[in-house]
């Protein structure tokens, strides 16, 4: 390794510490909201970024990439509350601390960063799958649901700063307990705009959804409902993301 | 606005060919949407209903609703992060004509951490209206039904997991008139019982979280009318006169339970059961299914307060499910005589206890002696204390401690005030006596009465001391420690 590259790596060491990323052995995935036959998904193991993106990381790749500042962003890729919590095109303010989690980002602003770190935004088979190991007990899953169900019902006027929560068995923070994540194939999570018939009567049925894997999982429930909500430009208050890479 | 304007011409065309008929009642006229006269909706604030129609002619009725989550209280000192339609549980009334055309936005304000959505009970359509309503953080839909039904209907939230949902507050009412309006009355108001399930026993303190078991299991800690334990007493009773003609909108949230509504001390004259457009008379109690309604109609005869409940009685009264109507005017003794008689009845009363509470009825008016003090003080001994420590404080050897000539007792008058308000158990030595039993605490008796029964025991059998006053029980009262949430953090 040349000196120069040395000195261009120590640089950008410096500039942003780059986030730890954790090892999630592969396993299989058992959708949600499994189609009738659908077996579970085969999950390579993959890398994800230990906690989720900062104010601080995003300004970074926002400096780097003008056209990603909210006066310059085209509507088309991320509506008009993108970064509307910050101060300005470049400056964080009041409202959005450096070591908060980044939120009102769009999924293709998040596509974006990811992209430009060489990494990519989980999908959902594997974002649940670190989210839910696969070898928990029963009673963990139990108390991880209270645990998962009480965060969700408290408001969250104030976003806490990202890596607050304990990490997970894979050493991952922050999937339950600070903000909603996007995910790659958001758009996969078939929660029907009214769950309890319509045009996707054949996953649910009468209120209660008769083809989700666990119909007690209220948690799982709240997340597909959000993620059924958004479209690929929403930019909301307590959506933000991380990034993933496949393991070497 | 394309799929607007394609319902539109829908409703047009369809009103062009077929008048859409609805359950036995006139057919509805044909409407032009683009002529119809656009009106806000007025909406009612529980327990304020949301004023009558007054139109002859439909309307385009434009209704906004907004969503917010937000930490409200549940009870005294209990809190709770509810969901809402505009901030408060129920949502708004909402209150149309029969034939109008209804243009619902839903707002769901970008704070909220939830998707949310609308399904009016009212709505000829799928879902209600959930289907065109689901709504993102920090967005807005809308879309349009035509009022084809009369009658009062819930709406609510139908986005999964659904229960939780309605669970958390998101649940309202809205009325449809028929063509000719409800006759006119004195007064309406508007309420709605729900249940809610906290992690918490009724009224334990805090911020409390959803409990999904107890959803699943149908066993809430709390069921209220409006959205809080006491939302409608006291102060925020609902109010009237007498001579006056109440009307009560009253629906059913649930998610799970209903309700049997009933109002102690009065007869529901008029019970449009469920919205139907044909009227019962003299109810006593009437059902409302969760995700239902009715119209309940009182004339006020009497005053007095008289209590709304529901009837599953242990809902009223160790879950919430109570509210108060607060009748004001002249009293009618032909209809209501009030208390004629109360003196005692002996039963199986001890002759003592008896004697002791009539010589403290007769001494109620000389105030403060030691004498009044004794006295009533004896009447709890005796109805009470003396089951125990026997007729003359002696006590049963071995077992219950005696008061009479007691060292234990007279040692620390603070300490015998702690233990008539939290019991004792566990061992003692009384007399050089060694004790170990359970006394059950006595802190339901006022501040008074504990200082009465405990001026008497250290005034009798033997015993002499300086009287106990209430002050002194209340500063003991007031230095306990509080109730603890227990369970789950």
């Amino acid at each position: 390794m040349s000196a120069a590259a040395l000195t261009l790596a120590a640089l950008l060491a410096a500039a942003a510490p780059a986030v730890g990323m954790k090892r999630v052995p592969g396993g299989s995935y058992t959708p949600f909201i499994a189609m009738k036959d659908e077996r579970p998904i085969p999950v390579a193991p993959f890398e994800l970024d230990e906690r989720p993106v900062t104010n601080a990381e995003y300004l970074e790749f926002v400096r780097a990439h003008p056209e990603w500042t909210r006066s310059k962003v085209p509507r088309l890729l991320a509506d008009e509350s993108y970064l509307s919590h910050w101060a300005g095109d470049l400056v964080l303010g009041s409202e959005a601390a450096p070591e908060q989690p980044v939120t009102f980002v769009s999924w293709f602003a998040a596509t974006a960063y990811c992209r430009e770190l060489g990494k990519r935004l989980p999908s959902e088979a594997e974002w649940e799958l670190a989210a839910n190991p696969p070898d928990e007990s029963a009673e963990a899953k139990a108390e991880a649901e209270r645990r998962i169900l009480a965060f969700y019902a408290r408001p969250r006027s104030v976003l806490p700063r990202a890596g607050v929560t304990p990490p997970n068995v894979y050493g991952v923070r922050d999937l339950y307990g600070v903000i909603w994540e996007w995910i790659a194939d958001w758009n996969a999570s078939v929660v029907p705009m009214d769950p309890r018939g319509g045009a996707s009567a054949q996953e649910f049925c009468g209120g209660a959804a008769i083809a989700a894997r666990e119909p007690e999982s209220y948690a799982t429930f709240m997340r597909f409902a959000f993620r059924s909500s958004v479209e690929q430009h929403f930019a909301l208050h307590h959506l933000g993301f991380r990034c993933a890479r496949s393991a070497p | 606005m394309r799929e607007l304007a394609a319902l539109l011409l829908a409703l047009f065309v369809a009103g062009a060919c077929e008048r859409p008929k609805t359950g036995g009642a006139p057919p509805l006229g044909e409407i032009d949407p683009a002529s119809l006269p656009v009106v806000e909706a007025e909406l009612g604030h529980a327990p304020q209903a949301a004023p009558p129609v007054k139109r002859n002619h439909p309307a385009k009725v434009v209704v906004k609703l907004e969503v917010r989550e937000v930490v409200k209280d549940l009870a005294d000192g209990v809190q709770y992060t509810f969901w809402t339609y505009g901030g408060n549980v129920p949502g708004p009334m909402i209150r149309v004509r029969r034939g109008d055309l209804v243009e619902l936005h839903l707002m769901n304000h970008p704070d909220n951490a939830m998707p949310h959505n609308i399904d009016l009970h009212a709505v000829t359509g799928p879902g209600g209206g959930a289907t065109s309503t689901f709504t993102a953080p920090g967005h807005q839909t809308s879309f349009t039904f035509r009022a084809l039904n009369s009658g009062v209907y819930v709406y609510h939230c139908a986005t999964a997991p659904v229960g939780m949902h309605i669970g958390n507050g998101m649940y309202g009412m809205i009325v449809v008139e028929p063509d000719e309006g409800y006759p006119p009355v004195d007064r309406e108001y508007y309420l709605m019982q729900g249940e809610v399930y906290t992690r918490g026993n009724f009224r334990e303190p805090g911020l409390q979280p959803f409990d999904m078991q107890r959803a699943i299991h149908e066993n809430p800690a709390y069921v209220v009318f409006n959205g809080r334990d006491g939302s409608l007493i006291g102060e925020h009773a609902l109010s009237a006169n007498v001579g006056e003609h109440v009307r009560l909108f009253v629906g059913n949230g649930g998610p799970n339970l209903v309700s049997s509504f009933h109002v102690i001390g009065e007869i529901l004259d008029t019970v449009y059961r469920e919205g139907a457009r044909e009227p019962e008379h003299d109810v006593q109690t009437t059902l409302i299914p969760a995700g239902g309604a009715a119209i309940a109609e009182l004339e006020l005869q009497v005053p007095g307060t008289f209590v709304l409940v529901d009837h599953s009685i242990f809902r009223a009264f160790n879950k919430g499910a109570l509210a108060m109507l607060k009748v004001a005017g002249p009293e009618n003794k032909l209809v209501y005589s009030g208390q004629e008689i109360n003196e005692v009845y002996l039963g199986e009363r001890s002759p003592e206890a008896t004697a002791a509470l009539e010589k403290a009825r007769e001494e109620k008016a000389e105030g403060e002696t030691l004498e009044a003090k004794m006295s009533r003080g004896k009447a709890v001994f005796m109805g009470t204390c003396s089951t125990c420590h026997q007729l003359e404080g002696q006590g049963l050897a071995s077992v219950f401690p005696p008061l009479a000539k007691s060292d234990f007792l007279m040692a620390d008058p603070q300490r015998s005030i702690h233990i008539v308000l939290t019991g004792l158990s566990g061992e003692v030595v009384v007399n050089g006596q060694k004790y170990n039993n359970v006394m059950p605490p006595l802190g339901n008796f006022t501040d008074h009465e504990i200082a009465d029964v405990l001026t008497f025991v250290r005034n009798s059998f033997g015993n002499q001391g300086a009287p106990i006053s209430p002050e002194e029980v209340a500063a003991v009262r007031a230095a306990l420690p509080k109730p603890q949430p227990s369970g789950h953090p």
